[in-house]
């Protein structure tokens, strides 16, 4: 099929936009309330474009008819964008310094080249509520432009806390008071105008780096994203860098989570052979996304029981760090604004000491680099501190989708048969689907696994033919989280996890349990079964209403 | 005849608003592939001073059901549903027929808003294409037509259809009420054989109460369009900014909000108008927006009565 775009003709697809097929090829619309994970909202009215013989039509929710001639710049299309931003920012007050948009704002920068006056009319907001859900979410209603994303975003996870009702002569966004919000942060990173975004916790962190004794540790997912917050192209890994900047702030040492997944992974499949082998509580679902486990804790408590007892990476390093260092303070540095909340459950206390303190995002920790003027990408590049610096492939992969299923399986194969798997490349639990699912033969018994990418997916799902199971709410994994950097789309995700997996293929050591750190945390600290229950387990249930 | 060639000799056209073919359309929806067909029978009618609907329903109630009926089995379709005004009652039995209470505003009426409303979603008008005879209620082909559309299809099935439709007049005159005649009596004839029209200087709004187009005296020698309702304002008496205000406040309210330039556009009417501090440039920047740049055909009808009253009365 092809059509006409300002006199040019361009190949496309039945079932195409023509917002599409014009931005592939490099014609610039304005397009600033589509997300393309969900159908067309059809709200700003930005995206408008002539159809010759037929008028005016958004370009984000028209699909392409043969033979098709379009115009996307004319003096009429100019004034009608013009005017529909004047009247967007009649009611979204701006607050950019803070805002997860900042530089990147689509909307200030729609304003600069349609040179409209953003103060034409008095802001219709003004006074508007913020509303925080946990520790983990603020939603500024003032900044709000009414597109709908995150009430659909929130529906497609499965959790509908979002919904719209009508107030003062307006239908308005706002929460469900008979439902919880499960802190994923899909909301933030679709919506358009910056009015989602994270419990900051910038402040603490910097009034606690003044005392010189904190310890970062940053997860899997952030070094193929943090880029991204300073210009850099998608999935560019600059783990190096991260650590330089991260020593600039004032860091003592920097530590990669990576490596205590690994240490998860080792938990992890000793409990999945133990299930396996009695029958027991199968399948078993990972529990390293706090979303997940609080929609279970929250919405499907019958799953509580098949929920792994392991303790996400992060936690586990935490406890590590607190065990190991001299009275350190340790922020994570998270691609999730459920973090945030995981850190306040009580059970993870170790003798009254949490192991994790503060949890920064993606965006916050690239707003403070930017805000200390650190020009991250001359930076040089610096090692990972001794010994926690040291992850194998098994735990870099951790970040994307099937991650988490890819390294486990690698370990409790060799568990199970003594032997390497043979090609350890799982390519079947890779990719952006939403649901996927393979069978591997582990000496006599037939494994069967299914992934979990999205949390939506896990409605209606039906989980009684696995043995093991993998979810992670956000979309993509961790490099899809809610903590990371705007925008996020399916071409992004790619990108940042292909740079994940490309780390695990050149890495020697692409198995957990062969990780040599591993075997010296073992020895060093987890060498009692009392202590890794305490550093490396924990219990569910307890957190309905948080 | 069968009921189709007999509608096509009538060339009865949908009451409205819309003025569709009533035979294409059921021929659209008969010929449409889907696993069930439904039936709707619209009886949102939402808008001020249009009355018309709910006339017909009070007083021929059975022959309306008796035109759904006709469509149920010309399209064979599992389902049939009333979808009534919330603050109308039926008085009589509607047979099969699922009555469903609207419960949203003016924008409920809306045929697409009215679909996801049934489907217990929020009345919001969805983008066409597909339109309702191929994808409607629950992406079944749909047959939607108006009240007053199914009271003269049983009339046609009968052979009683004289070509007249209803007619809502109402205002500043002595015999307000709904009365039957010709489909093209010129308005001016309508006010005059039913005893309303004015000794005094006054305009008239054409096609609905708020969406309605604002009409001299001497435009009136033309047929009655839309809802089919006029209504008569003294134009000594009438203080245009409150009557102004009174539909800004109507359109405002009873968007679904959707889209920026009906959602805002309407709200800075209505605050520009209410504030009796209208700057026209801007007034007519955003009546452009709404015309052209509305999701649906309610924004873009929202600058229709304030352009003709500015241009005409002002
Ligand atoms: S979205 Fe954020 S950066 Fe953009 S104008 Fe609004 S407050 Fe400013
Ligand atoms: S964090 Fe997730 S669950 Fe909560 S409002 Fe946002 S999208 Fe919905
Ligand atoms: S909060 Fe954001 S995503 Fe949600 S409706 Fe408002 S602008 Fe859209
Ligand atoms: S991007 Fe098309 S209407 Fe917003």
């Amino acid at each position: 099929m092809k059509i006409k775009i300002n006199n040019k003709e361009f190949d496309c697809k039945k079932g195409e936009v023509i917002l599409d097929v014009a931005l592939r090829n490099g014609i610039k619309i304005p397009a600033v309330c589509r997300h393309s994970d969900l159908e067309p909202q059809n709200s700003c009215r930005l995206c408008l474009i002539e159809i010759k013989g037929k008028g005016i039509y958004t370009s984000c929710s028209t699909k392409v008819e043969n033979g098709m001639e379009v115009t996307t710049e004319s003096a009429e299309i100019k004034r009608l964008r013009r005017v529909n931003l004047e009247l967007l920012f009649a009611q979204h007050i701006e607050q950019c310094n803070e805002c997860n948009w900042s530089y990147k704002c689509r909307l200030l920068k729609l304003a600069k080249n349609y040179n409209i006056k953003i103060t034409k009319f008095n802001d219709r907001k003004k006074g508007f509520p913020t509303h925080q859900f946990g520790p983990s979410i603020i939603f500024d209603s003032s900044k709000c432009i009414d597109c709908k994303n995150c009430i659909a975003m929130c529906q497609k996870q499965g959790v509908g806390f979002l919904e719209i009702k009508q107030k003062d002569g307006f239908f308005c966004t706002v929460s469900n008071k008979e439902k919880e919000c499960v802190y994923c942060g899909q909301c933030i990173t679709h919506c358009p105008s910056g009015a989602f975004e994270e419990v900051s916790s910038i402040k603490e962190v910097e009034n606690v780096l003044k005392k010189g004794n904190v310890i970062f540790q940053f997860a899997p997912a952030i070094r193929s994203s943090i880029g991204e917050e300073f210009g850099l192209p998608y999935g560019s890994i600059t783990t190096g860098k991260l650590v330089t900047a991260l020593k600039k702030l004032g860091a003592k040492k920097v530590f990669d989570v990576s490596f205590s997944a690994d240490i998860t992974t080792i938990e992890e499949g000793k409990e999945l052979i133990e299930r396996l082998s009695k029958n027991k509580n199968l399948p078993m679902f990972t529990s390293c996304c706090p979303s997940w486990v609080r929609y279970v804790e929250v919405y499907r408590p019958e799953l509580i029981k098949h929920l792994t007892s392991v303790r996400s990476p992060h936690i586990i390093l935490g406890g590590l760090i607190k065990m190991s260092e001299d009275n350190p303070i340790v922020v994570s540095i998270m691609p999730c604004t459920s973090k945030k909340y995981e850190v306040t459950r009580e059970e993870l206390m170790i003798d009254g000491v949490k192991p994790v303190d503060y949890v920064l995002t993606t965006r916050e920790i690239g707003r403070m680099i930017r805000k200390n003027k650190i020009d991250f990408d001359q930076l040089e590049e610096s090692e990972l501190d001794y010994p926690w610096g040291e992850p194998t492939g098994a735990g870099v992969i951790y970040g994307a989708s099937g991650g988490v299923m890819e390294s486990a399986l690698r370990t409790v194969y060799q568990k199970m048969t003594g032997k390497r798997l043979k090609d350890i490349n799982l390519k079947a639990v890779r990719g952006l689907k939403g649901v996927k699912e393979a069978e591997i033969e582990i000496g006599k018994r037939k494994v069967k696994v299914a992934i979990i990418n999205g949390l939506g997916n896990i409605e209606g799902f039906d989980y009684k033919k696995y043995d093991y199971i993998e979810v992670m709410a956000c979309p993509g994994g961790c490099i899809g989280g809610g903590g990371q950097p705007i925008p996020i789309n399916n071409e992004i995700r790619k990108k940042r996890a292909e740079s994940l997996y490309n780390i695990d293929k050149k890495k020697k050591i692409r198995q957990a349990h062969e990780n040599p750190f591993v075997e010296k945390a073992y020895k060093e600290y987890l060498n009692n079964k009392k202590i890794i229950h305490k550093i490396c387990h924990t219990t569910y249930g307890n957190n309905k209403n948080k | 005849m069968d009921i189709l060639e007999k509608l096509k000799a009538s060339e009865l056209k949908g009451r409205g608003g819309g003025a569709f073919s009533t035979a294409l359309k059921w021929e659209l929806v008969k010929k449409a592939k889907g696993k069930n067909k439904y039936v709707i029978c619209n009886a949102s009618e939402g808008e001020p001073n249009v009355f018309k609907d709910k006339y017909i329903l009070d007083n021929y109630l059975p022959d309306v059901i008796n035109g759904i009926n006709l469509a149920v089995d010309f399209i064979k379709a599992k389902d049939a549903y009333i979808y009534l005004n919330k603050n109308y009652n039926l008085k009589g039995s509607v047979g099969k027929c699922i009555v469903f209470k609207k419960t949203s505003g003016y924008i409920g009426g809306e045929e697409t808003a009215a679909v996801e409303a049934i489907e217990g979603k929020r009345a919001e008008p969805r983008i066409k294409p597909p339109f309702l005879t191929e994808v409607g209620l629950f992406n079944c082909p749909t047959l939607m037509n108006n009240v007053e559309t199914f009271y003269y299809v049983s009339k046609i099935d009968k052979g009683e259809y004289n070509k007249t439709r209803f007619y809502s007049i109402n205002g500043d005159v002595s015999n307000e009420g709904v009365y039957e005649l010709p489909i093209d009596m010129p308005i001016f004839d309508i006010l005059k054989q039913t005893g309303n029209y004015p000794d005094f200087d006054f305009f008239a709004q054409v096609g609905g109460g708020a969406s309605g187009e604002i009409m001299l005296p001497q435009e009136l020698k033309v047929p009655a369009f839309g809802a089919g309702s006029i209504t008569i304002y003294n134009k000594k008496t009438t203080d245009i900014y409150a009557l102004m205000e009174k539909w800004a406040e109507f359109f405002h309210t009873g968007n679904c909000d959707k889209c920026t330039p009906c959602r805002e556009g309407a709200f800075r009417i209505y605050e520009m108008i209410k504030n009796r501090d209208i700057n026209y440039e801007v007034l007519d920047d955003i009546f452009f927006n709404l015309k052209k740049s509305s999701f649906c055909a309610l924004g873009r009808s929202i600058p229709l009565p304030f352009e003709s009253l500015i241009k005409k009365v002002k």
